[in-house]
């Protein structure tokens, strides 16, 4: 208790701490915004709500970090997990979720838990259960007086996460498919009916989400540290963000996704690193009894 | 009841008093038998019956287990000079057998009252929530217990708690947990055939079809499901406690609230056997546990994969379960009327 306290009390003597944890926060917060970016698509478009979300993420980030270790330059990591997770969401389309998209929603939950449980093991087997990193070559910027420092690495993760964001707005905004998407996610039926391939839709919906899923592992194995179990604790911060933001609402998304991040920063300084997993499922906790409460005002559930 | 079913009820009875002593080498696995039995079962109270699908009732498990640890160590002893010492791996704390069955006895009544209440709160704010939400705040309830527990050094930390081994023989404890498990899975399983056939069974149904109708026809569905799952977090309580003492050594993630293990084994259960059904959870556990503990060995070390594999095949492909499945081949057999060209899923209830 002494400790929790003399740790807040620091923030107060000394504010430039706070800098430090906000900026951390904001880079990492980024990523996560890119993960629930993903999560929000799939859930918005064919109302799948995926639980392996965080597994992707992680899968992407061993993918990189094996091609790393293969003598690869590291940046590389980012479109090649891009790709090998297209194909791989692909496959799990057309295995699993195709079968679950048209049953209760309870269904998809527990067949994408069943498939979160499996690649878990799946990279704990061909990786070990080690955390692991790529450590990129570059300096590391310092500001006011060495309090906040910014690895380059960090600031290049965070750039490609915003590069892939924009890269998939805009994409959504003036391609075809992404008219596609966007036409299907308002009213799948009407889609179907005037000549949209739904199927195909989703297909490639799904595969989106896991590519984008690919990519922020491998940016997060350059900045941050992935394990295979972490996976689930993932899965659940894209949650909290996309149950905090609402479905469809990107400045939302990422607004959130940057709030966790510094959330997460700002307990992990004061109640110490070990309760870094607690911390991401209690915000669950928080976010929907705020939603919770803001509904039965309305009188209304959340469902 | 027919006298068929009587005799029946009793061949089951005699099987399961007798199963220690026909099969002496599996006591342990026979109770653990017992604990998936007794998790199905309360796990469809709420997700069959109730139609609220949690994924978090691994908490009451893992909480039991700790306060019928705490309960028994701290009629006796200080709990952290206990746990203390048992992280620095020092002096041995003795218990007396009367100290050892008193402690055992409260902890395990302990755990489930204990247990109920809590439901009763977490369930007070997480009842809002319907369908995907609550199973993944009730997720996210037992994740961050594991969490929590783990970093609080109290109760041991990540370390967990070691309690004292039963004081007898060695197979004398084996078949003591058994019938302790035994037992009170035969309880649940009389308690909930009563309580389903009550207007109590009626309204938590009547949830699971239609909860803002149940609720314009002036039942009070809050009440209903606080009461249901409270009930199902005392027996889940209860059984936490007894495993503390069978397993004596447990820590917070991997036994104690073991998400994955145990919390997702009781759904899959009860998805195998038959959802809403009463023999359903009975079936898929005794099946279930059956198909993992005999192919366990055969995957060197690709178990967890294979199990992932199979909660996702029995979710896609066999979600009616065995009973399900016999609901539609043999409608006669549970009193359900067919129609010509109506279809024959009347009594099948998702």
């Amino acid at each position: 208790m002494d400790q929790i306290l003399g740790n807040i009390s620091l923030l107060f003597e000394f504010p430039v701490v706070n800098m430090k944890i906000i900026v951390d926060g904001l880079m990492i917060g980024a990523l996560f915004a890119l993960a629930a970016y993903g999560l929000a698509l799939v859930w918005g478009v064919m109302n799948v709500k995926n639980l392996a979300q965080g597994d992707f993420v992680m899968a992407g980030g061993y993918i990189a970090w094996w091609l790393e270790k293969q003598g690869l330059p590291a940046l590389l990591g980012v479109p090649a997990a891009f790709i090998v997770l297209w194909g791989f969401g692909w496959v799990v389309y057309k295995l699993v979720i195709s079968r679950v998209i048209e049953r209760d929603l309870f269904t998809s939950l527990l067949a994408t838990f069943g498939l979160a449980i499996m690649m878990a093991q799946i990279l704990n087997l061909l990786f070990g259960s080690d955390t692991q990193s790529v450590q990129l070559e570059y300096d590391t910027l310092y500001f006011i007086d060495g309090f906040v420092d910014i690895p380059i690495a960090k600031l290049i993760g965070v750039l490609m996460a915003a590069v892939l964001a924009t890269g998939v707005i805009i994409f959504m905004k003036v391609s075809r498919m992404g008219q596609a998407i966007r036409a299907t996610s308002q009213d799948s039926r009407a889609a179907r009916v005037l000549g949209i391939d739904t199927e195909k839709v989703y297909a490639f919906t799904f595969s989106l989400n896991s590519a984008i899923c690919g990519a922020a592992g491998a940016i997060i194995v350059m900045v941050w540290v992935i394990q295979p179990f972490y996976g689930i604790t993932y899965s659940i911060r894209a949650f909290v963000i996309v149950t905090a933001a609402g479905l469809g609402n990107l400045p939302g998304v990422i607004a959130a996704g940057l709030g966790i991040g510094v959330a997460e920063q700002y307990g992990a300084h004061i109640f110490g690193i070990g309760y870094q997993q607690a911390i991401a499922v209690l915000l669950l906790l928080l976010v929907l009894l705020v939603r919770l409460l803001q509904q039965r005002q309305m009188r209304q559930s959340l469902q | 009841m027919s006298a068929k079913k009587v005799i029946f009820y009793i061949a089951i009875l005699a099987i399961s008093l007798t199963a220690p002593f026909l099969l002496p080498d599996f006591r342990t696995q026979l109770a653990t038998l017992w604990l998936m039995i007794i998790v199905a079962l309360t796990w469809d109270m709420t997700g069959g019956q109730m139609g609220y699908n949690s994924l978090g009732n691994i908490f009451f498990y893992g909480t039991g287990m700790y306060v019928a640890a705490v309960i028994a160590i701290a009629l006796v002893y200080d709990v952290s000079d206990y746990t203390d010492a048992a992280a620095a791996g020092g002096e041995i704390f003795k218990f007396t057998d009367t100290q050892y069955f008193t402690g055992m006895l409260l902890g395990i009544i302990g755990a489930g009252l204990f247990c109920a209440v809590t439901a009763v709160i977490i369930g007070y704010l997480t009842f809002g929530l319907r369908g995907p939400y609550f199973a993944i705040g009730t997720l996210g309830v037992a994740i961050a217990g594991g969490e929590l527990v783990s970093n609080w050094e109290w109760v041991g930390g990540g370390q967990g708690i070691t309690l004292p081994v039963y004081p007898g023989d060695f197979n004398v404890g084996k078949l003591y947990f058994y019938y302790l498990f035994a037992g009170t899975g035969i309880v649940l399983f009389i308690f909930l055939k009563w309580l389903y056939s009550t207007r109590f069974g009626e309204a938590i149904n009547a949830i699971r079809d239609d909860e803002e109708k149940a609720e314009a026809m002036g039942l009070h569905t809050l009440r209903y499901k606080l009461t249901t799952w409270g009930m199902a977090a005392f027996f889940v309580g209860m059984v936490g406690g007894i495993s503390a003492f069978q397993l004596i050594h447990f820590e917070p993630l991997e036994t104690a609230y073991q998400t994955i293990n145990l919390g997702i084994f009781m759904v899959v259960c009860v998805l195998l056997g038959g959802k809403g059904t009463l023999w359903g959870p009975v079936i898929g556990a005794i099946l279930f546990h059956v198909i993992k503990e005999v192919t366990w060995n055969y995957f060197l070390g690709w178990q967890w994969v294979a199990l992932g594999a199979l909660i996702v095949v029995i979710v896609v492909f066999f979600q009616d379960g065995v009973m399900g499945w016999l609901m539609h081949r043999k409608p006669e057999w549970f009193g359900i009327r067919v129609e010509e060209k109506e279809p024959a899923v009347a009594g099948v209830n998702q």
